[in-house]
């Protein structure tokens, strides 16, 4: 598995994401800067978390529109797979790669705590590991991860299986009172059509190796290395 | 400051030098040194130069007695920040540093570049800033500006440290009125750097450019250093324009571009500019070297126009280095600067002159020299009385009739200084970097030295109703309390960085605490082999003549040899034995259970016994290094029960402690210091029991792990989630109320 990933400035989880891969694939990725518009051949492109431009403007907005996404865009309509995390996930709505948009938190307060997630679709590249409705803990750290889209893209999502990840109690039950942020549906994480292209507000690499107290993460990079060797 | 360009500078007139803060005799000396008048640039590099500051006038002749050396020190106090060797060719630096005056006056920003300003003193050094850590005072819940005060605070901390990137992962939030007109936000970054690559602010080499990158300077933040070196009144509000606005993401550039070029050998001296901005980064720089300095203010570059030579000098813009490059490496440096986007101007040289000379538009602005403006700087023996003895309180001294056990425990779980604060450091980033081992809510934060088997441990800690009662005995424990909360996860503690925030240093009862704590501190360093290595001076905390209580705030950092020996507070698991480590003599005086059960605050504080302190602490660390211990907590605010609930609610597990039968409320509640509860397998007590004799170490059985509720002695269970409730809800629900 040959795997990139992109950062840009104010990206700060770059390292971090870096070092997951490197750890699952044995080899380090190729850090891509924002500025190049050329990307080497690749399996998988990563988006890392952060906060891209300082997110003066709309979170994720000016990184859309910066060389290198362009180059993006046009391996993912080649099949390359593409996570993008937390400010990834953002960079990936704004693109629009994904669906959808995210909003600041219905608290209106950043939060940072590790959550409940169920996997909603198991039928993927990133999520190929885990059993469908099996519940994994991740840790969330955002100001801005309130899902929104409208109630047509919301029934087409959750219709198609686009839907990879909702906001639970650890018993694998969604409710207002296991959502963090207010996403509309309890949505953590989302899938392109083709479930080439995954978004998602939690942080797998923080949840990577035993020091972390939790390796439920680890299983996204295992499935991607399982699925694109 | 006039926002207009000032076309005519002011005449400078005793008058004008009082206005800047600089009393007749200072003044005075100023004429001496310039042998003329100086021009308005002039005066205002003198007032902020000799502002208590900039120049510890009324501290420094104290701060000497703290012991600042060790064999791990590789830089102690003076430079950015302290350096200690933490083996395998790294180290650790850190410093915390006060922003108090700011974040009263305008919260959120305050607060922000506070954290701004401690990071780049780490930077600077040639660190990567690995963690931050805050400690808050605020004044009473029911003060009307204290929620807009936590609410603004802490959303700044959170804006700045999530937006950079480094963990916040640890601190200490206490209420108290004292602090209604002057809360306290104390910064502390620690970060990483290779040993042999540590780097200072000296000038050196005749003719060397002078180079400034970072953000533009614009007219924010001028004389921050003198509005933070005077009292408020009731006017604080017109004092906003004098805080500065911060911007992480630019800092988050400057942090790599200065990392990316503190890889060549391109730097031969560095220094960010802080307080008093370009003004004091230049001095420091050419002061140390023992050099001159020439600046061609038009170079510099500006976010306003018409910005005169006085307000270049003396703005507080944020995200800014003042560096000196080897010659002919400026193209070099430009290019890692331009690739981040940030301005860089060679604007100026290093002379041989040994005097700091401004020119701008083909004029000179000022022309002073370096060395007496930073040596004759005013150094002030200030009267000083000692703090009176507090009476012991009477004897027979417990629980009010009435009161049942429950309703004391909960009580106290729910009081505004045990009580949960989750609600604030949910706000930050606690995680990212991927090396934290343990955030809030423990004894001290552990995050791992990345790429290596090694953590490095952090806290801070004091009680400044302790400080406040008995000074010297409060600055023991305030390096105490530190000291063991290191111990208490497994490490070895290695050093410390102190921030200093006392009242009126001009009136002699505050003098007398100040002189206290520094002599109490000083003493438990010197036992506990912790040394002084960085540390920051807030005076004039007061309001319309109120002071603040002292407050000497400790930073502790130590290290863990091995990530696995760590240990949390939870008790991990049932049916594991809980003991007390140290002795109990039932001590209320300033204790929490007086002030909140019997609503007084009096008496003198616990006495610290330093030799016990040492000796129990290494018994204790022993244990954990060997893996013989489950769960460690150290006993403190809130005394031996509230200790074992902590370590309840952390892991959701409950206790039976009948080894608490029959003991009174000092017993329970009191705040005795040197003391420990462990949790540990049963298997290995004889053997833990064995080494407590040995060593001479007070060791008591206090019951078992298990179950959903606890069991004091003979009192009935109380569930944790009863408890759980009343401490957690404290915070978001005052939060969240209009009312007090």
């Amino acid at each position: 598995m040959k795997a990139a990933v992109i950062v840009f400035p104010g990206s700060n989880c770059d390292r971090d994401v870096a070092v997951a891969l490197e750890r699952t694939t044995g080899k380090p990725p190729v850090l891509i800067w924002h500025r190049e518009s050329e990307l080497p051949p690749l399996d998988l492109i990563v988006l890392p978390g952060g906060f891209a431009y300082g997110d003066y403007l709309r979170c994720g907005a000016m990184a859309a529109q910066s060389p290198i996404m362009r180059a993006v865009v046009a391996r993912v309509q080649t099949g390359v797979r593409v996570l993008g995390i937390c400010n990834g996930f953002q960079v990936l709505t704004e693109t629009r790669l994904l669906p959808g948009a995210l909003m600041p938190n219905a608290a209106l307060k950043f939060i940072c705590r590790t959550v409940g997630l169920r996997v909603e679709n198991a039928d993927s590249a990133f999520t190929r590991r885990f059993q469908p409705g099996q519940v994994i803990h991740l840790p969330i750290a955002h100001g801005e991860g309130n899902y929104v889209a409208d109630a047509e893209t919301l029934a087409r999502l959750d219709g198609e299986g686009q839907v990879a990840f909702r906001y639970c109690d650890s018993a694998g039950v969604t409710s207002d009172a296991a959502n963090p942020n207010g996403s509309a549906d309890h949505i953590a994480g989302v899938f392109n059509a083709r479930r080439t292209v995954l978004g998602l507000m939690p942080h797998p690499e923080r949840a990577f190796e035993p020091l972390h107290g939790n390796t439920d993460g680890r299983m996204i990079f295992d499935s991607l290395l399982e699925a694109l060797s | 400051m006039s926002a207009q360009p000032l076309l005519t500078e002011p005449a400078v007139t005793p008058a004008l030098a009082a206005e800047h803060g600089l009393s007749d005799a200072e003044y005075a000396l100023v004429l001496e040194i310039m042998g003329r008048t100086p021009s308005f640039t002039e005066l205002g590099i003198f007032s902020v130069m000799w502002s208590e500051h900039c120049s510890y006038k009324s501290s420094k002749v104290w701060l000497r007695q703290l012991p600042t050396t060790g064999p791990h020190v590789i830089c102690g106090p003076g430079e950015n920040a302290g350096v200690i060797d933490i083996g395998d060719g790294l180290a650790a630096v850190f410093k915390m540093e006060s922003h108090n005056h700011p974040s009263f006056i305008e919260p959120y920003q305050g607060a922000a570049t506070g954290v701004g300003g401690i990071l780049r003193d780490v930077f600077t050094m040639g660190a990567r800033p690995i963690a931050n850590l805050n400690a808050l005072r605020f004044g009473d819940p029911r003060h009307p500006k204290t929620r807009h005060l936590i609410s603004g605070v802490v959303a700044g901390i959170g804006g700045y440290g999530n937006c950079i990137g480094v963990p916040t992962v640890g601190g200490e939030t206490n209420f108290h009125r004292s602090y209604d007109g002057n809360n306290l936000v104390n910064a502390m970054t620690v970060g990483i750097a290779p040993a042999d690559r540590i780097f200072y602010s000296a000038a050196a080499g005749v003719g060397n450019p002078v180079v400034y990158v970072g953000s533009k300077t614009g007219r924010d933040g001028i004389h921050g250093a003198t509005m933070a070196s005077t009292e408020f009144s009731d006017d604080s509000e017109e004092k906003r324009p004098t805080v500065q606005v911060g911007d992480p993401f630019t800092e988050k550039l400057l942090v790599e571009a200065c990392l990316e070029l503190m890889a060549t050998d391109a730097i031969i001296g560095i220094q960010d500019m802080g307080a008093a901005g370009l003004t004091s980064s230049a001095v420091e720089m050419a002061d140390k070297g023992g050099l001159g300095i020439a600046l061609d203010l038009d170079q510099v570059p500006q976010r306003e126009t018409g910005m005169s030579a006085y307000e270049i000098m003396l703005s507080e813009s944020q995200e800014r280095m003042l560096m000196i490059l080897k010659p002919g490496r400026e193209d070099e440096a430009r290019r890692i600067f331009e690739k981040w986007e940030l301005d860089f101007a060679v604007i100026g040289r290093v002379t041989d002159t040994g005097r700091l000379v401004l020119t701008m538009h083909g004029q000179t602005k000022a022309d002073l020299p370096v060395s007496p403006l930073v040596e004759r700087a005013p150094l002030y023996q200030r009267p000083w009385e000692p703090t009176p003895a507090a009476s012991p309180l009477e004897a027979g001294l417990g629980a009010p009739a009435g009161r049942s056990f429950d309703d004391l425990l909960l009580t106290l779980m729910a009081c505004p200084d045990l009580a949960s604060k989750r609600w604030i450091w949910e706000q930050y980033d606690s995680q990212v970097g991927a090396d934290t081992m343990a955030g809030s809510g423990g004894d001290a934060a552990l995050v791992r030295v990345h790429g290596t088997d090694k953590a490095l441990a952090m806290t801070t800690d004091c009680t400044p109703r302790y400080c406040a009662a008995d000074p010297v005995e409060g600055g023991r424990q305030a390096v105490a309390e530190a000291w063991r909360n290191l111990t208490a996860v497994g490490a070895t503690p290695l050093a410390v960085t102190d921030n200093m925030n006392f009242g009126n240093p001009q009136k002699p009862r505050i003098m007398g605490q100040f002189v206290g704590c520094i002599q109490g501190m000083a003493e438990a360093c010197r036992a506990l082999d912790f040394p002084v290595v960085s540390g920051n001076v807030s005076l004039y905390n007061e309001t319309s003549g109120e002071a603040i209580l002292p407050t000497p705030t400790i930073g502790g950092v130590g290290i863990l040899a091995r990530t696995g020996d760590a240990v949390g507070i939870g008790f991990k698991a049932a049916d594991l034995t809980l003991l007390l480590v140290g002795a109990t003599a039932g001590h209320l005086g300033q204790s929490l259970f007086l002030r909140e059960i019997l609503g007084r605050e009096d008496g003198p504080p616990p006495p610290v016994d330093l030799a016990a302190e040492r000796r129990h602490g290494d018994f204790v660390r022993a244990l954990i290094q060997d893996r013989l211990v489950s769960a460690c907590h150290d006993v403190s605010d809130g005394g031996l029960v509230v200790a074992i609930t902590e370590m309840a609610l952390a892991a959701g597990i409950g206790a039976d402690l009948p080894g608490l039968a029959r003991c009174d409320a000092a017993f329970l509640f009191g705040e005795d210091q040197a003391r420990y509860v462990i949790a540990v397998p049963a298997g290995h007590v004889a053997e833990i029991q064995r080494r407590a004799a040995a060593a001479a170490v007070p060791l008591t059985t206090l019951g078992t792990t298990g179950g959903t509720t606890l069991t004091v002695g003979e009192y009935d269970a109380i569930s944790l989630k009863r408890i759980e409730a009343a401490h957690e809800d404290w915070l978001p629900h005052y939060m969240a109320s209009l009312a007090p």
